[in-house]
């Protein structure tokens, strides 16, 4: 089975500092895979090229057999908006709409009619356990309610990759785990293929497996079996 | 009362030997140094070990020192010893509620004889996350006690999870720590 995201040999330098130094990385489709490491090790410089955020300096991203390190910024883009979700850790959502507005944000980008987005940003709210904060502005939300606004905006595209950065980092245990749990309940109803990062074990633990950044490299954690 | 758990304390000798051949005497003032501090080894036990790992072709005596008694041997790692003490590094061990002392013996051991002290820690995180999937798999669906249960086992595995990234993170200030003289 082909990779659904495959990383071939990503360089990437930020001035003088060599952020990623050659990674390769497979990840198949519904894979749900925790990247941890160190502060400043490189992490969110590689979920930026595996998005199409941000180009490598040099090596491949491909994504479903489309190679989207070599497409314009305009087509990566709009690949990313098909495609692609995202969840940060916080300050995300847009402070003067309701969170269902933000949630139909994605939608109406795509050309979605306003009427029909609502619903279906009603729908993914509901799905959440957020239907009674919809029509609440996100200065009256919980940080767990906030961030289950921001995943259901991601998912509302039903996209085939979510990429997260420490989307639970900001909530303490008992939000963090709810708010993962609905995730990963959705995510894995959808075949949804997720990409995390996460300094908290806790969190990584609901993977599949983790991969660790360290100096822009990937560690090599096989073992050395008892011959 | 000791709070430190199970140090291999063979294993550990036999990696302070791969690091040089030393004295039965020195090794031991060598082990209390790092991992002795509220036990020191009794001679007994470092000799006793000696003895099993010549015994097991994991250490060799060379020439007796002239006028030297029974003790004045010294003793030096084989490639039988060496392979054991490689083996003992990179194989994680099991996660467990208790501190790590015997990672922390392999850690420094590794960083004496120079071998890939992050690889050790990274194939002991990898086990340590396994066990935490489990933990957590076992969590969905279950009724709250069992719940609570998993919840504090995750806790004390994650204490060793945070002790070993930090330490990975200390590990070139370690290195120049442990220097030994
Ligand atoms: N836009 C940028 N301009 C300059 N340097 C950058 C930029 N983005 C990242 N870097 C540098 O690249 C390296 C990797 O940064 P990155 O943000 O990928 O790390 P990280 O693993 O996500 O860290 P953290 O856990 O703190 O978020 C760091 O040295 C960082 O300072
Ligand atoms: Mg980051």
């Amino acid at each position: 089975m082909t990779a659904l995201i495959q990383a071939r040999g990503l360089r990437k330098f930020f001035g003088t500092t060599d952020a990623l130094r050659g990674i390769d990385l497979d990840i198949q489709r519904g894979e749900v895979v925790a990247v941890m490491g160190p502060s400043g090790s490189g992490k969110s410089s590689l979920l930026h090229c595996l998005a199409g955020v941000l180009l490598p300096d040099s090596g491949t991203v491909s994504v479903g057999g489309t190679v989207i390190t070599a497409l314009s910024e305009a087509r990566r883009s709009a690949l990313r908006l098909k495609e692609f979700g995202f969840v940060f850790q916080f300050g995300q959502l847009l402070p003067d709409l309701t969170a269902v507005d933000n949630v139909t944000i994605p939608l109406l980008l795509g050309g979605m009619k306003r009427r029909q987005a609502l619903t279906a940003a009603r729908g993914w709210l509901d799905r959440l356990g957020l239907e009674v904060a919809a029509d609440q502005l996100p200065g009256e939300l919980s940080g767990g309610e906030a961030q289950r606004v921001a995943i259901a905006r991601a998912l509302v595209t039903q996209p085939s990759v979510l990429f997260a950065d420490e989307p639970t980092g900001s909530l303490d245990s008992l939000a963090a785990e709810n708010v993962l749990t609905a995730m990963l309940e959705l995510v894995r109803k959808a075949g949804t293929t997720l990409v995390m990062i996460t300094h908290d074990p806790r969190t990584a633990a609901y993977a599949d497996r983790e991969i660790i950044v360290r100096d822009g490299q990937l560690a090599a954690t096989d073992r050395v079996g008892v011959k | 009362m000791c709070i430190v758990a199970v140090v291999d304390n063979s294993l550990t000798l036999l990696g302070l030997l791969s690091v040089e051949p030393s004295y039965g005497y020195d090794l031991k003032h060598t082990y209390d140094r790092f991992f002795g501090v509220r036990k020191p080894l009794a001679f007994g036990q470092v000799y006793a070990s000696l003895a099993r790992m010549t015994r097991d072709g994991q250490i060799l005596s060379l020439a007796d020192e002239a006028g030297g008694g029974p003790d004045r041997k010294k003793y030096e790692v084989t490639e039988v010893g060496r392979t054991r003490v490689s083996q003992w590094m990179f194989t994680p061990d099991i996660p467990s509620e208790t501190l790590q002392s015997n990672l922390f013996a392999k850690t420094i051991i590794a960083l004496l004889v120079d071998d890939n002290a992050d690889r050790l820690l990274d194939v002991q995180r990898t086990e340590h996350l396994a066990r935490m999937r489990e933990l957590t798999r076992e969590k969905q669906g279950a009724d709250l006690m069992r719940v609570l249960l998993c919840d504090h086992a995750l806790f004390h595995i994650e204490a060793d999870l945070r002790w070993i990234d930090l330490t990975g993170a200390r590990l070139t200030q370690l290195r120049n720590e442990i220097k030994l003289p």
